[in-house]
């Protein structure tokens, strides 16, 4: 059976409470902490800013966290603006860009923790290398047959704004993190950010290799474990809808066939 | 541990190309059951209560017992790949194979014992 459960050696405990700065304004957050190195089990971490000398996103509140109160806390973070989706991480118990969620959107004490039911490398990041593999065995790139032309491949204006609503996703893996059919089939079930990048391919104009693509996907895992749960869609930062550009490719499938 | 590049990992046994049958499968027969089962769930309906004979009576006639074998048939077919889909969901290895063997048996077992009766009533 799927484990329902944490393993002994991955149950988190309450960690350690760092000294509350002066301020009026100050907030609290619980952060999850883990150390490969160090053979402790998780543990949550406290920690208090004072709100009038932070940033309003959450990024801004983890960064000050690492530079002022504990150099050890590791995450991931690059653009700050929501385009490299390096900073995903689950908070509030939302999987989210942690750079563009506001601390004013979060009621209480903020919890931050990594994306779920992924195995993590250091405190808030997950591996996401098997993740990365699946977009890959998507073949996340234009595919032709035909000669390539003198100039560019062309393309209609209806045809590009086909690809609105799908070239935007940034990989961040906050849907497939949230997709219990992922959670329970990661292994085979592609989910929700490589088949919205498979769509992507698909419905392109120029890709030549519909067929091909959608062979590689007919499976009962690899596609058909996505059961129209929608967490995907709630939980994109970016706004996007990648059980739409799943149901799209069911309904190719069936048109193929039927 | 088994030293597999990540891709051969995310590659598997590679597309099995199936799963749109089961899929369409499900979408008809949730179509049709959506109306039959409120049809067939009437005329239960205004047989409680009622004496032995006259219920024999009501599933005797063509439609009621034409309506009744196509709830069993499509229904426990559906209910036998609903229940597939959750098994694979949920159960690994030989647990999985024993639990949607079950689920289809009883399916079979349940449409073969309802027609049975079906045709007792109505034959």
């Amino acid at each position: 059976m799927v484990q329902f459960t944490l393993p002994k050696n991955s149950k988190v405990r309450t960690g350690k409470t760092w000294p509350k700065p002066e301020g009026k304004n100050i907030r609290k957050f619980q952060i999850y902490r883990w150390n490969p190195d160090d053979g402790e089990n998780p543990r949550v971490d406290t920690y208090f800013l004072d709100m009038d000398k932070c940033g309003p996103m959450v990024l801004d509140a983890l960064i000050k966290i690492k530079n002022e109160v504990d150099p050890t806390l590791t995450f991931r973070r690059s653009c700050r603006e929501g385009i490299c989706g390096s900073c995903a991480m689950n908070i509030d118990g939302i999987n989210t860009l942690a750079c563009i969620y506001g601390l004013d959107e979060i009621k209480g004490d903020v919890k931050i923790y990594p994306l779920p039911h992924m195995p993590v490398v250091k405190d808030l990041i997950p591996d996401l290398t098997h993740f990365y593999a699946q977009h890959a065995s998507i073949m996340p790139w234009l595919e032709t047959k035909t000669n390539t032309p003198q100039k560019e491949w062309r393309q209609s204006i209806e045809d590009r704004k086909k690809l609105d609503g799908l070239y935007e996703c940034v990989m961040c893996a906050s849907c497939s993190t949230s997709c219990p059919s992922y959670w329970w089939n990661g292994d085979k079930y592609l989910g929700p950010a490589a088949l919205l990048h498979a769509y992507r391919w698909i419905i392109d104009s120029r890709d030549e290799a519909t067929g091909e693509r959608l062979d590689q996907l007919e499976d009962p895992f690899k596609l058909y474990r996505c059961h129209t749960i929608m967490n995907c869609a709630k939980t994109c930062p970016k706004g996007l809808n990648p059980a739409k550009a799943i149901a799209e490719i069911k309904k190719m499938m069936v048109e193929r066939a039927v | 541990m088994r030293y597999l590049t990540a891709r051969k990992r995310a590659e598997g046994k590679g597309a099995a190309h199936t799963g749109t049958e089961h899929h369409w499968y499900m979408q008809v027969s949730a179509v049709g059951l959506a109306f039959m089962i409120p049809v067939w769930m009437y005329i239960f309906g205004s047989t409680l209560g009622k004496p032995y004979e006259e219920v024999l009576e009501t599933f005797s006639h063509p439609f009621p017992a034409i309506l009744t074998g196509l709830v069993l048939f499509v229904g426990m077919r559906h209910f036998a790949k609903g229940a597939q889909m959750m098994i694979e969901d949920y159960a690994r290895g030989s647990m999985k194979k024993g639990l949607i063997m079950l689920a289809i048996s009883i399916s079979y077992a349940v449409i073969a014992v309802g027609f049975y009766a079906l045709a007792k009533i109505a034959l």
